[in-house]
């Protein structure tokens, strides 16, 4: 079931960058690729759960700030280890200025 | 393909071995009788950890399986035979080799003092469950050296309650490695969490009960615990007539003096082209994995050469530290005041080249600034001092003008 939360404004976030989201005891990253679209997954790194909005974005990669485990943000794909599992990724859209994420 | 030592060097040569698609028999041989182990928790989580311990395990049972490895444990290597190519087993069994990984890793350093014998160490998962045992079981303990494991643990202990003193007889704490602007937001950290810290103050003994300093002065404790460095382990190879210079001496693709055999993690020393070819060796959990990836590469028939920037973090109460690059190497520093609780202090050496940066602030305030900075030093960049000095200058900004 959707259930569309507004994250933050699109302008929050500076191109390849990320930033942290809490809502309702969750944590969510939210990214801007370079090419100025925007994602969302799971805030936690698979590995050891550590804040990914502290890490590094190149290109399409979140870079965790702890151990160096790689994602593709658009995909979640986890990009070899110490990272095995996937990350979770959630829909977005941009409305108005707001990055909505849909959490359902 | 054999490898010695079960810690993260050995597990992660096993997992790039198979992944690396060698289809042969690969053999890890490993003195604990646990599987291989992440031993970063140790002087932390599994100290302050309510729950009963648990290995964070690196391999586990399911993996081993799916790898088609054997993993030997509670047993220990204890002869190479270089001419037949045959690792001996205490038990008597002979393992042939095509080729061997030495991933021995280092043991605690101990005091020669009176009474160094009643003091504990920490390396290991026994280790780790005797301290935890009897810290909780202490109201006091003194802590001996003033490095990473002894700040951690320090922490670890009053995160329990313990009263805690830190004895350094250096100067200031963490004076191999880390600037002054550095170790002092970790000093003040623990004078406020309560640590009695005695810098430049020797210790002349450990008594039941206590520990006797230079000066005379004595302190109560339950428990006596020594950080005070580790050597790497190279009997083994020291045995087998292999070259030792600071450790298994090997050259920039992990070979050691037997074009058979390699060497990986804290037991190594080997030349880095990023710090003018010289020598040196590595004591963390990053440059473990990362050589164990080269070293089985080139067991695979490889040419590649370690070339990575030397990265290491530490974490105490709610502040992490991180380093990158080589300080040492700097004859000056640059300072970045990133917040009221986060500093970067960026290491340049005589042409201006940044060759380290460390810094250190709350939860993983300096994280992404430190991994930019690892990128820069890889480039061999040397971004003005004005800039580095400015926390309104993004360094990737400062790693985009290095690359182009």
């Amino acid at each position: 079931m959707s259930e569309w939360i507004e994250a933050c404004a699109a302008d929050d976030i500076d191109a390849e960058d990320v930033m942290r989201f809490d809502h309702g005891g969750r944590t969510f990253a939210i990214y801007r690729s370079p090419d100025d679209k925007y994602y969302a997954t799971d805030g936690l790194c698979t590995h050891e759960k550590i804040h990914l909005a502290d890490g590094l974005v190149m290109d399409n990669i979140i870079e965790c700030p702890k151990h160096n485990g790689r994602f593709d943000y658009r995909t979640g794909a986890a990009k070899g280890a110490p990272v095995c599992v996937d990350l979770k990724t959630y829909p977005v859209k941009v409305e108005g200025g707001k990055v909505m994420i849909d959490i359902g | 393909m054999v490898i010695i030592g079960a810690g993260m060097a050995g597990a992660r040569a096993v997992v790039n071995l198979r992944a690396s698609g060698w289809q042969g028999a690969i053999t890890l041989i490993g003195e604990e009788t646990l599987l291989p182990y992440d031993r970063p928790p140790l002087s932390k989580s599994m100290i302050t950890d309510e729950a009963e311990p648990a290995p964070v395990w690196l391999l586990q049972d399911s993996v081993v399986a799916s790898l088609d490895a054997r993993v030997i444990t509670g047993n220990r290597a204890v002869a190479i035979d270089r001419l037949v190519k045959a690792v001996e087993l205490e038990d008597g069994e002979r393992i042939s080799y095509d080729k061997l990984l030495l991933a021995t890793g280092a043991a605690p350093r101990r005091l020669t003092v009176t009474g160094g014998e009643l003091v504990y160490t920490l390396r290991n998962y026994g280790d780790g469950d005797h301290l935890r045992n009897r810290l909780r079981a202490s109201a006091s303990a003194a802590i001996i050296g003033g490095g990473f494991i002894g700040l951690e643990v320090a922490a670890s202990a009053r995160k329990l309650g313990c009263r805690v003193a830190l004895i350094e007889a250096q100067p200031r704490i963490l004076m191999r490695g880390v600037p002054e602007d550095v170790a002092s937001v970790i000093h003040a950290r623990h004078a406020e969490a309560g640590v009695s810290l005695h810098v430049g103050t020797g210790l002349s003994a450990v008594e039941t009960g206590g520990v006797v300093l230079a000066d005379g002065r004595k302190i109560e404790a339950e428990i006596v615990i020594a950080g005070i460095g580790a050597a790497p382990e190279v009997a083994l190879a020291t045995q087998a007539g292999l070259d030792i210079d600071n450790g298994i001496a090997c050259d920039a693709t992990l070979r050691t003096s037997d074009p058979d055999i390699y060497a990986a993690g804290d037991c190594c020393s080997f030349p880095h082209d990023l710090f003018g070819g010289k020598r040196i060796r590595l004591e963390s959990w990053r440059n473990a994995s990362d050589q164990a990836n080269v070293a089985t590469e080139n067991m695979l028939g490889g040419t590649k050469t370690y070339t990575a920037v030397p990265w290491f973090w530490s974490d105490q109460y709610d502040l992490s530290l991180q380093i990158a690059g080589l300080p040492g190497d700097a004859v000056s520093t640059v300072r970045r005041t990133v917040s009221d609780s986060a500093v970067l202090i960026f290491h340049l050496d005589g042409s201006g080249r940044l060759v380290a940066a460390s810094g250190v602030g709350q939860g993983n305030a300096v994280a992404r600034d430190i991994k930019l900075s690892e990128m820069l030093i890889g480039k061999r960049a040397a971004p003005d001092a004005a800039s580095l000095a400015d926390p309104g200058v993004s360094l990737k900004k400062l790693l985009q003008a290095a690359s182009a």
